[in-house]
């Protein structure tokens, strides 16, 4: 078969996410995969070498969420993320040598390096930032959706958060506000299956995050957070409620993240063969094994699209060590907008 | 005598006083099988059980209110935040709740509950991390409030705040968590209330919390090459304060200097330097006092911005050494 009888073939059944993207963005869609995967194993390098401080929380596993719920999104959308948030930082749009140049605590950081991983964020993409508190972004999104509706504007909040954060007074009462006044914007909970060490099973005492959504009579779903036409689909349908005027949904993506909560992680409470099951369900390999298949990208695309990706983050850790150290005299800048402390 | 981290002594507290008494229990995010964030409960689940050491879902504010609730009712919980930052979720029921029960009830209760926090500034965590709040919370009356420096005090001050009928909270401070010193292994307690003077000197006071109380020190061994006998005060508790010792210092001194790592305005740096000025040693200052604290900003992540945010050793010296010389 050549690839434009293929491709006819494989469009005529494929589902919406592969008809309603065309192949530029797909293709876009396994970029931004890859260069999350690669900027975070980057990052934990450059930490294990002692080059970044503090600490981080990689979301490695877990891009087809991030990925999958920023696609269909415009600049003008907010979002807001968590402790977990590189993933949804490039997802959104961000450039990768400016986070890495934040982590390295640089001037040319996205927060002029007084964030660091935890605080991550680049506004003019519309991230309104990653966050250091769990379930801190969660009312923050609906504010967010108040300012839209209240400019007459058709954009959404997209508010990231994790299982645990779902045990938070703040997750309550944000959807119940969501709900009452019908906001633009979804929650967005990508259960990984632990806070922390705690497992979900130890922490909640209904079985899924979505099942919390009919406390605030919205709709909740469940979908499989390493397929990213999956988590795309729900996202686009609950997106399109929203800009329609018909309020919040609470989507849940079930996923898994490959390494421990952050740097001090010893894996106690997890078994060795959870996390290798886990892997085989590699979020990346899905995606590009559904693009191979359907005839969107040949083998030497994909090796292109990675490669490139490696390429840029290898530049943006070069770009980042070459930055400029913030001056100690300007510890207590912009603690206040008129510069005064 | 035996060493244990800081860590190991306040673990050592932990376990001693479960051992002692079974209405002691511990609730905290971690801190079972994981060991707590900062590995201070460690393997204290499986000596004691999930029932004993309980971790809590992620739920500052509720969990504090169970704590409240359970030492209202006859039990003696130990609520570990995992970082002092997130006392800014439960301040609902620490500050409303747990400090004004008793109060409110005309005295026909009290709440003998202890909250520990790893606190300050250090590690890379950035500014909700790395917080140093014990002086608002010395602000409100009804709780206690400890800040131990060493192993020692670390453990001596758990158990007596474990002992105390009302609720104490114990700051740590994140950086001597891997500190070493002497610990006796019985279950010794600390005063609540008394400072102590952790160096004898005659020219000046510097009154430090937490680990300025180190800074403080290296400070002092410097400043004594020049000539300069610094005398160093922990300060142990915020609250109630131990004003006789600082004022006894200040009488044979003269000059006092303040060092926290808090936010230096309105910070207990403003009421050490009041309450100098209110009592008798004000007669006997020969020089201005001095605050070292916190700039005026958040903690940055930058590890350069995040050093030059708080006092360092080299900065006290500098101060004393201004304040003294060419006075002495
Ligand atoms: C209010 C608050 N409590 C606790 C923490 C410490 N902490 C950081 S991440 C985390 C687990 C969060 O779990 P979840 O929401 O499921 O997100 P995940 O880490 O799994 O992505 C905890 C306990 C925090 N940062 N903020
Ligand atoms: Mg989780």
């Amino acid at each position: 078969m050549t690839r434009a009888v293929k491709e006819a073939a494989a469009v005529s059944n494929l589902r919406e996410f592969y008809r309603h993207f065309d192949g530029d963005a797909l293709r876009d869609a396994l970029r931004r995969m890859y260069l999350i995967r690669r900027f975070e194993e980057g990052a934990e390098e450059a930490y294990t070498r002692g080059l970044i401080h503090g600490t981080m929380h990689l979301s490695i596993g877990q891009e087809a969420s991030a990925v999958g719920s920023c696609m269909d999104l415009r600049k003008t959308d907010y979002i807001t993320s968590t402790h977990r948030g590189h993933g949804h930082c490039i997802a959104k749009g961000a450039n990768p040598a400016l986070m890495f140049a934040e982590f390295f605590g640089k001037e040319e950081g996205y927060c002029r390096g007084r964030g660091g991983s935890m605080h991550i964020a680049d506004v003019e993409s519309g991230n309104l930032g990653a966050n250091g508190i769990v379930g801190g972004g969660l009312p923050i999104a609906v504010g967010a959706a108040l300012a839209i509706r209240k400019q007459k504007r058709d954009d959404v909040a997209v508010c990231f958060f994790g299982d645990g954060a779902s045990n938070e007074g703040a997750f309550h009462e944000a959807l119940n506000m969501a709900a009452i006044w019908k906001l633009p914007v979804l929650f967005i909970c990508e259960n990984n299956k632990y806070g922390m060490s705690v497992s979900t099973e130890r922490s909640m005492a209904v079985r899924n995050v979505a099942d919390r959504a009919s406390a605030y009579n919205m709709p909740g779903e469940i979908v499989d957070g390493n397929r990213i036409e999956d988590v795309s689909e729900a996202v686009m349908r609950a997106t399109a409620r929203a800009r329609n005027g018909e309020g919040p949904t609470l989507i849940e993506t079930k996923t898994y993240r490959i390494r421990g909560h952050s740097k001090s992680d010893r894996n106690r409470y997890r078994t060795r063969e959870e996390i290798e099951e886990w892997k085989t369900r590699d979020p990346i390999g899905h995606f590009e094994a559904n693009l191979e298949t359907f005839g969107i990208l040949g083998k030497d695309e994909v090796e292109a699209i990675r490669l490139a990706a490696e390429a840029e983050i290898a530049a943006g850790i070069e770009f980042a060590r070459n930055g400029t150290d913030p001056s100690p005299a300007e510890v207590a800048r912009d603690v206040y907008t008129g510069g005064a402390s | 005598m035996r060493e244990l981290s800081y860590a190991q002594a306040v673990q050592e507290a932990l376990a001693q006083a479960m051992e002692a008494d079974s209405r002691v229990f511990l609730m905290g995010e971690d801190i079972g099988v994981y060991g707590g964030a900062f590995q201070v409960t460690g393997d204290l689940v499986h000596r004691f059980g999930e029932d004993r050491v309980m971790d809590t879902p992620i739920a500052e504010l509720g969990a504090a209110g169970v704590a409240v609730g359970a030492a209202l009712a006859g039990c003696r919980p130990v609520f570990e935040f995992q970082f002092s930052d997130f006392a800014t979720l439960a301040m609902e029921q620490i500050v409303n709740q747990a400090a004004k029960i008793r109060f409110m009830l005309g005295g026909k209760v009290s709440v003998p509950l202890v909250m520990r926090f790893p606190a300050g500034s250090g590690t890379g965590a950035a500014a909700q991390h790395s917080q140093s709040l014990d002086a608002w919370f010395a602000h409100v009356p009804g709780l206690k409030v400890v800040q131990p420096s060493t192993p020692h005090d670390a453990k001596g001050l758990l158990l007596a705040a474990i002992d105390d009928p009302d609720p104490v909270m114990v700051f740590e401070h994140k950086l001597l968590y891997k500190t070493k010193g002497d610990v006796p292994e019985e279950a010794y307690r600390v005063p609540i209330g008394k400072a102590v003077v952790r160096r004898e000197g005659r020219h000046v006071t510097i009154v430090a919390t937490a680990i300025m109380v180190h800074r403080a020190l290296e400070a002092a061994e410097v400043l004594k090459g020049e000539g300069i006998e610094a005398e160093v005060i922990d300060l142990r508790t915020l609250r109630p304060l131990d004003t006789q010792t600082i004022i006894d210092s200040v009488k044979k001194t003269s000059r006092l200097v303040c060092v926290y790592e808090g936010v230096k305005t309105l910070g207990i740096g403003a009421e050490i330097s009041a309450m100098i000025a209110e009592s008798e040693a004000f007669d006997y200052l020969d020089a201005p006092i001095v605050r070292l604290g916190g700039v005026e900003a958040p903690i940055p992540y930058n590890p350069v911005l995040e050093k030059a945010a708080v006092p360092q050793s080299d900065g006290i010296v500098a101060s004393v050494r201004s304040l003294v010389t060419g006075r002495i």
